[in-house]
């Protein structure tokens, strides 16, 4: 099914793919926010996601490990984080801008040597007779287990935050610090925790660039995606179900605009390289001039920080 | 154990202290980072920090120091002013790459005319480009309450690609035998934005950036605007019962920080770069963060930040020529500085006292 030299079929199966990174990042960043924490350093967690997960899994051969390896190094990331904001109580806005910055730099440093190398590859699981269903096939059942994980994960926020009592006093910590912290809730300790998830969230997701999706490590190679999945959790009011809409939205146009290229449209390729980053911008201002007037969905007490004596 | 204590007012002292604990610490971990590299770490922070001023061929880096700190002092000394009054542009990198592209373009326009009037007129449209790219995100903000945040930063990525587009295609050399990239406007007196006293690496650029600093400080210190920009950042709901229209403050901030970016990217094209190409940005936009803050936010502690961190890009070069430590190290060094600047902050705001009922 070709509709101007675009292949409707690998364009909805490569936009699962390229939705993934975002998609996983954006998850772990809405559960810290949610948390109350505005981590603005989501594109240093992923990319030191991509270097540690391209470095252990080309140490060990095994890319699941490499994945793991991935979270972990986003996790760390995230813990500096924690501590200064949370230990701290640094600003969290100029504080997530060093940890991008910072987490740039550390990532080119690691990754110097893996330049050119490639990763072990990741086998796409096999569905048998379900992946030979034409249009179907090969739009679900083509993908690798990450593809599959992500949908689970977001699943599984969604339950997390709706039906459980932990999800419940994340809420609480995230909407009120203050009254949470007199109910004897630890305020802190659930930001800490929820920063980490998203610090590993981020890191898996880096993981699948750097492993699957490019796969390749080049330099300051999350171009961005970690900036988009901030903007993905505005743009989905903070709602699980909704992330999954705008990280599908976002992947794909970035399908389609690599497929334009690859289509050989006469559009210069910078300019199409553009329409992501453009294309944000546009739906994050379509949102917030419908939600101009409607109730904040923002958690109450996002960026700010909590003193038990204030 | 130990309890924090919020101070009623924050301590003077540390507020002007924790900038050089924070460089003392990053020079510590730095050297950490270098020993695990396999560098000697006493030799490389000499080499980094003593050598591209006192040692040999330090004339030459001495010139380089301006070179360098003069667009990080531009750029910063306009965030600054935002970020005291909470509005976050980091998107100055592509304010600086449109300034440098509409500066260029007014350039390549007129060549090969030769005018006294094409440089201030670069000038202006340097200042216009940058302006007008910082207004987006301001204006976008105003209109639909959008984060100003994530919409200058996504901008940087539009405004990378454009730079591209034009390298390769506008603004291309049609006698550059194919290269991309435009032509040389060092090599176009009208246009180029020479050293201004030799020897110095002072340009229109350096000159600029000690006006900025300058103007800043009259605007923060001397003037009702820069009280009603500190009110907007301490206590918005106090600013607005003050008058403050929060409006106008969001499109002043940005569309001066924009400028003066787009200022630092025109001098930089026309002078030490020279030309438009794809890769022309060199992340001044970024680091002039780190500079504000480092700074304190403050016009005199940005200029003494600005030229910390050009200190650090040209021993970071040295470094890397001498001992072969990789760039990259140079930006993780930069990156840990303002971690630290960040986390002793806390002596500032809150007084620690050990022993005592825990919190």
């Amino acid at each position: 099914m070709t509709l101007g030299g675009i292949d409707i079929i690998v364009l909805i199966a490569t936009l699962m793919t390229a939705s993934t990174p975002v998609l996983l990042a954006a998850t772990g960043e809405l559960i810290a926010e949610k948390a109350g924490v505005l981590n603005l350093g989501v594109e240093g967690m992923m990319i030191m996601g991509a270097v540690g997960g391209f470095a252990a899994a080309t140490a060990t051969g095994s890319p699941v490990l490499g994945f793991l390896f991935g979270a972990v190094a986003g996790a760390v990331l995230a813990m500096v984080f924690a501590i200064l904001t949370q230990v701290f109580l640094s600003n969290q806005t100029a504080t997530g801008l060093a940890l991008t910055l910072f987490g740039l730099g550390l990532s080119a440093l690691i990754g110097k040597g893996y330049e050119g190398v490639r990763p072990p590859p990741t086998a796409k699981l096999d569905f048998g007779p379900l992946g030979d269903i034409p249009v179907l096939g090969p739009i679900f059942f083509s993908h690798d287990w990450v593809v599959y994980a992500s949908l689970v994960l977001v699943a599984l926020t969604w339950a997390f935050l709706k039906f459980t009592r932990a999800g419940l006093v994340l809420r609480a910590v995230g909407e009120s610090h203050d009254a949470a912290h007199a109910l004897g809730y630890r305020v802190i300790a659930v930001r800490i925790a929820a920063l980490a998830f998203g610090g590993a969230c981020a890191g898996f997701g880096g993981a699948y660039l750097s492993l699957v999706r490019v796969p390749q490590w080049t330099e300051g190679m999350t171009a961005g995606a970690g900036w988009i999945a901030l903007a993905i959790v505005v743009f989905a009011s903070w709602r699980p179900e909704r992330v999954l809409i705008g990280a599908y939205l976002f992947g794909g146009i970035t399908a389609l605009q690599l497929q334009l290229q690859a289509a050989g449209y006469a559009i210069p390729v910078h300019l199409l390289s553009m329409a992501p980053y453009v294309i944000t911008i546009v739906v994050l201002v379509l949102l917030s001039a419908l939600h101009r007037h409607g109730a904040q969905a923002a958690p109450a007490d996002l960026g700010r920080s909590f003193h038990a004596s204030s | 154990m130990i309890t924090l204590i919020k101070r009623p007012t924050p301590s003077r002292f540390w507020a002007y202290t924790t900038p050089l604990v924070a460089v003392i610490a990053t020079m510590i971990a730095g050297g950490l980072l270098f020993a695990t590299l396999g560098k000697n770490p006493v030799e490389a922070i000499k080499v980094i920090f003593w050598d591209p001023l006192f040692g040999a061929n330090a004339a030459y880096f001495r010139s380089q120091l301006l070179v360098k700190a003069g667009p990080l002092i531009l750029i910063a000394a306009g965030l600054a002013v935002g970020f005291k009054a909470g509005i976050w542009n980091i998107g100055a990198e592509g304010q600086y790459i449109m300034g440098a592209v509409c500066g260029a373009a007014v350039a390549l326009a007129a060549y090969p005319a030769e005018s006294a009037m094409l440089f201030p007129a670069m000038v202006i449209a340097g200042a216009i480009g940058g302006f007008l790219w910082g207004l987006i995100p301001a204006l976008l903000k105003v209109f639909f309450g959008t984060s100003e945040i994530l919409v200058s930063l996504m901008l940087v990525y539009v405004a990378q690609n454009l730079l591209a587009y034009v390298a390769f295609g506008p603004l291309k050399n049609p006698e550059g035998f194919g290269f991309p990239g435009s032509r040389n406007l060092q090599q176009y007196p009208s246009a180029h934005n020479p050293e201004l006293i030799a020897g110095t690496g002072a340009h229109w650029g350096v000159a600029a950036a000690l006006i900025a600093v300058i103007g800043a400080y009259i605007l923060m210190h001397r003037h009702i605007a820069g009280f009603r920009i500190r009110v907007a950042g301490e206590a918005p709901r106090a600013a607005r019962f003050a008058g403050v229209v929060p409006a106008r403050l969001i499109v002043t901030c940005l569309g001066l920080s924009g400028a003066l970016a787009g200022l630092a990217g025109l001098f930089e094209v026309s002078g030490p770069s020279g030309q438009i190409t794809d890769s022309f940005n060199a992340g001044y936009g970024f680091t002039a963060i780190i500079v504000a803050f480092l700074g304190r936010l403050h016009p005199l502690g940005i200029l003494l930040a600005g030229l910390l961190m050009a200190l650090t890009y040209i021993g970071g070069d040295m470094a890397q020529l001498m001992l072969g430590l990789p760039a990259a190290a140079i930006q993780v060094f930069q990156g840990m500085l303002l971690f630290f600047l960040l986390g002793f902050d806390l002596l500032t705001n809150y007084r620690i006292r050990i022993g005592g009922a825990r919190a």
